[in-house]
């Protein structure tokens, strides 16, 4: 083929892409998990939950999540008869030690666990000036702590609230989906001590996980769905009250 | 002011534009050409050098960010083994579970993180449990849980005596005659 500048001009930038791949390495360290296989989500039952706070303690023990930050809390919600756009919200500890005993106080009382909701258009990955924050080919956003600043932009990007400053390393933090965990084949550390099954693990790349049965025969919602996050943690049986 | 055929005349082309064949001047400056080039050229190579020295080699692998990144993060030790892990070897305990509601639930989520058991089984052991403590974290009374899950006021049920006094943790209801387990094989 003789090399025209026209020619010349196609294969350069496809040389460059590809000088790119060899500059980047091997990639993928588990050698049976495939990046591109899966697409994890979460699913919360609302009415499954009891508030216990096993998940948040089992997250604190799995990620050494300092004391006093939370990856995953839990919130007790009050709800007045006419009330919805006032709802009381409680959360002692993050729900860690539980909730304290409350006598039927009239109105809706319900516990809604809260994490990161792993948005595939997350507002966080999107302010990080330096991609230090990235949602990986598996959909879980992550947070590179040896390239984190610590400028705070994400924490304040993410409508949700789930992000903090590590005070020990001063790089932002928040829920990992246990990704050191879900690449085992193992579930997250929250998911496996809940006792009533209200947190699920799910892959919907997977077309034999039950959450695509769940998901088109039950009411789901994700949390503000206004702000176009593609949050990944779906809601069942959520009130409207739930900010 | 230059007139045309003047500009014409230091860029070494004729008066209708084009540039002649016999026209030295068009290199006559052509050293000055050369050093901003050669300039432009260590300036590139300079950048390309540092930028790989600075740029960390799997940035940009999948997207704007540090593909290594990935593979640190997965590398994190587990701390909870999960249930599959425990009833691998604690099949006394499983047969036991499942003759009761408690079936559902993981035994980390009572007994704690335990992969360090896991790897080392004779050195690293759960603590025994307060029921007390443990069994009321789920079914203490609370207006917010679901009412269909079964919640006593612990105050007035037990007055604070363990519950596994009555109740065995593995297998809850009550029954006649009271099986036990010591939770190891």
């Amino acid at each position: 083929m003789e090399i025209t500048r026209r020619r010349l001009l196609v294969l350069l930038p496809g040389a460059a892409v590809a000088w790119k791949f060899v500059l980047a390495g091997t990639p993928e360290a588990a050698p049976n998990y495939k990046l591109t296989e899966h697409w994890w989500a979460m699913l919360i039952d609302i009415p499954k939950c009891i508030g216990c706070g096993s998940c948040v303690r089992a997250c604190a023990e799995e990620n050494d999540v300092p004391e006093g930050y939370f990856r995953t809390w839990i919130e007790r919600y009050h709800v007045a008869d006419w009330k919805i756009e006032r709802p009381e919200v409680e959360s002692p500890d993050g729900g860690k030690n539980g909730f304290p005993p409350h006598a039927d106080d009239g109105g809706k009382n319900f516990f809604v666990p809260k994490l990161c909701n792993q948005c595939a258009d997350s507002p966080c990955t999107q302010v990080c000036p330096v991609g230090a924050t990235f949602i990986t080919p598996d959909g879980v956003v992550l947070v590179d702590k040896s390239y984190c600043l610590g400028c705070r932009y994400c924490i304040q990007a993410c409508p949700y609230g789930c992000r903090f400053l590590n005070p020990k390393t001063n790089t932002a933090e928040k829920c990992t989906l246990c990704y050191h965990r879900i690449i085992k084949g193992l579930t997250t550390a929250c998911c496996e001590v809940c006792p009533t099954g209200a947190r699920q693990l799910a892959d919907l790349k997977n077309p034999k996980d039950p959450i695509h049965e769940f998901l088109r025969t039950h009411t789901v919602q994700v949390l503000k769905p206004h702000m176009a996050t593609g949050a990944k943690v779906f809601y069942n049986g959520m009130d409207g009250s739930v900010r | 002011m230059l007139g045309i055929k003047e500009h014409c005349a230091i860029l070494g082309a004729d008066v209708t534009g084009r540039y002649g064949a016999g026209n030295a001047n068009l290199f006559k400056d052509i050293e000055h050409l050369i050093r901003l080039v050669a300039v432009i050229a260590i300036a590139l190579v300079a950048f390309v050098i540092l930028r790989a020295a600075v740029v960390p080699h799997s940035f940009g692998q999948y997207g704007h960010y540090r593909g290594a990144a990935i593979g640190e993060i997965a590398s994190r030790p587990v701390a909870f083994a999960g249930h599959d892990t425990c009833e691998a070897c604690h099949t006394d305990v499983v047969d036991q579970k499942k003759l009761g509601k408690h079936v559902v639930i993981a035994c980390e989520a009572c007994h704690g993180a335990l992969a360090k058991h896991v790897d080392d089984p004779g050195s690293v052991q759960p603590k025994k449990l307060d029921t007390a403590i443990v069994c009321a974290r789920c079914h203490e009374a609370n207006s917010a849980k679901p009412k269909n899950f079964p919640q006593v006021a612990t105050a007035d049920h037990s007055g604070g005596i363990a519950c596994d006094t009555c109740h065995q943790p593995h297998r809850p209801k009550i029954e006649t005659a009271k099986t036990e387990t010591e939770g190891k094989k």
